[in-house]
């Protein structure tokens, strides 16, 4: 019995490992035979070749990283302050909701990179712009999921608060904001993945610098290797952030079980 | 403890109190209508009704959750305004705050809401929490708690801001036979250790007929409460009562109370 466990317990262990060698050894296979559409790519040892050779060393390989990911970070971060806030508002002040929330339920379908366009023309750089998208893109989904969270709050939740003697603050800070942590939760899921897409969007059309940048470069310079190099940075880069905030929501919510 | 010495705390009247609201058309349901009524102080009294005759909003109006449209509720001669730690609710399902362990979900009335100081809290808490076989759980999560687990603590979380009314509202719904028969056993020592005056809610007659001193038999606005049944069973009670002959003429009478409201009408009833 033990020993089926701790099979099993080895075999989920490889299955991820051996998925990502499975991908890259078809991608050389596809390469190797000719497949259609493949005939122009590099193969995964040549791509390697060239990062290393070309791109593991270089700063400007590094800062292409960094520069995304501060855009990610500012803009994420800033959508949290704002957005939190602001969907606990519309949650709990009907006054509040009717004036500001056709507006917002307006704004909201515009996908971010629609903004594009007015964002150049509005702010000074082009670098606050693009972090403008990038907040937008994780903004309104935040907003959106924090507000549902006060609605979902369970109305026994802060009856027996109440009844218990509880203040107003301490009903807010204790019952209203716990209960809404988890819905933080998943519109930090979801704010970060968006912030990625956004982002590597708007520095193909709007930015010299950042990993979106390069790939693009790549495609015009007609070196599909440094699209490949970039794309797979960007892949890494998303699922760095993705584990980190996982990383911060499990702290948030110490009473979730996690498997 | 005898139940006539000392002045018992919570006697409750109800007096012409009416409740309803509006469905989606826009059209007034009325729920309680004109209902007047009773509770005497330390005993267990229990509604009775199906779902939908405003068991549940009278058990909120009492609370002070709700705003009766009118007439009014008094305990002990104080007229209800709004919610107070005098009369603690159960509620159907698990009210426990999920982010709190167990025992900072029973020290919140205590500590939050009475400003009593946090160790003196955590004493009287593990007291309950030892009382009621949850010492061991005091700093799990309510999601590690079994359902039969989680309603104790919840009685604990009432228990110690020493409630004078318990309002439980179907508190045992949706556990399995077993551990809703323990949690009876256990209320009714409790109850009868301490004549906590306690309004229990209920759909199910076998559970009225073994915690109740008096069943109470409630149906659709406007006739809101019906009958009464004095529920004379001895105390202290352990489940042989139910294979007693008073247990099952008592049965009887009240199954004639509660079919005469349903569209079956009494006279299938009496036929059973």
């Amino acid at each position: 019995m033990k020993s089926i466990l701790l099979n099993k317990g080895i075999a989920a262990r490889w299955r991820g490992p051996l998925s990502v060698i499975a991908f890259f050894g078809l991608w050389h296979l596809a390469v190797v035979t000719g497949l259609s559409g493949f005939a122009e790519l590099p193969t995964p040892v040549q791509t390697l070749k060239t990062f290393v050779v070309e791109y593991a060393g270089d700063s400007v390989y590094w800062d292409s990283w960094v520069v995304s990911f501060q855009r990610v970070l500012i803009g994420f971060a800033i959508a949290q302050i704002l957005g939190i806030p602001l969907g606990l508002v519309f949650g709990t002040s009907a006054r509040f909701r009717n004036l500001f929330f056709p507006v917002f339920e307006l704004l909201r379908p515009i996908p971010p990179l629609a903004w594009v366009p007015i964002s150049i023309l509005f702010w000074p750089t082009n670098e606050s712009s693009i972090i403008f998208i990038t907040f937008v893109g994780a903004f309104f989904v935040i907003v959106i999921n924090v507000y549902d969270g006060v609605r979902n709050i369970k109305n026994e939740h802060m009856w027996l608060a109440q009844s218990l003697g509880a203040s107003r603050m301490s009903i807010f800070k204790r019952i209203m904001l716990p209960s809404v942590i988890p819905s933080i939760a998943v519109g930090m899921t979801l704010g970060i993945a968006i912030t990625w897409n956004v982002v590597i969007a708007a520095e193909m059309i709007a930015s010299d610098s950042g990993l979106g940048r390069m790939t693009w470069e790549g495609y015009v310079s007609s070196t599909p290797e440094v699209v490949l190099i970039g794309m797979i940075s960007i892949g890494l880069a998303g699922y760095l952030s993705s584990i980190t905030v996982e990383w911060i929501e499990r702290r948030m919510m110490p009473w979730v079980e996690h498997r | 403890m005898n139940p006539s010495s000392g002045t018992l705390k919570g006697r409750i009247r109800i007096s012409s109190l009416a409740k309803g609201y509006q469905d989606k058309d826009g059209n007034p349901v009325k729920v309680i209508e004109d209902c007047s009524v009773e509770f005497e102080p330390g005993l267990l009294n229990v509604i009775m009704g199906q779902s939908g005759c405003g068991k549940s909003t009278l058990a909120y109006l009492l609370a002070g959750y709700l705003n009766a449209d009118h007439g009014n509720i008094e305990i002990d001669g104080r007229p209800v305004t709004g919610t107070g730690a005098d009369r603690i609710m159960v509620f159907q399902e698990t009210a426990l705050w999920p982010w709190m362990t167990v025992t900072d979900n029973v020290i919140f009335g205590p500590v939050v809401g009475s400003g009593v100081a946090k160790n003196e809290a955590r004493r009287q808490a593990d007291e309950l929490l030892e009382r009621f076989g949850l010492i061991d759980f005091r700093d799990k999560y309510p999601s590690q708690l079994s359902g039969g687990m989680k309603r104790r603590v919840e009685i604990a979380q009432a228990l110690i801001n020493s409630p004078d009314i318990m309002i439980l509202d179907e508190p045992f719904r949706g556990l399995d036979v077993m551990t809703r028969e323990l949690l009876q056993e256990y209320y009714l020592t409790l109850f009868e250790d301490t004549r906590l005056s306690t309004l229990f809610i209920t759909s199910e007659l076998e559970e009225a007929l073994f915690l109740a001193d008096r069943i109470y038999v409630m149906g659709p606005a406007p006739d809101n409460i019906g009958q009464v049944i004095d529920i004379d069973l001895p105390r202290p009670r352990t489940f042989d009562v139910t294979a007693s002959q008073r247990y099952l003429e008592l049965k009887q009478q009240a199954m004639v109370y509660l079919y005469a409201g349903t569209d079956d009408g009494g006279g299938g009833a009496t036929g059973q």
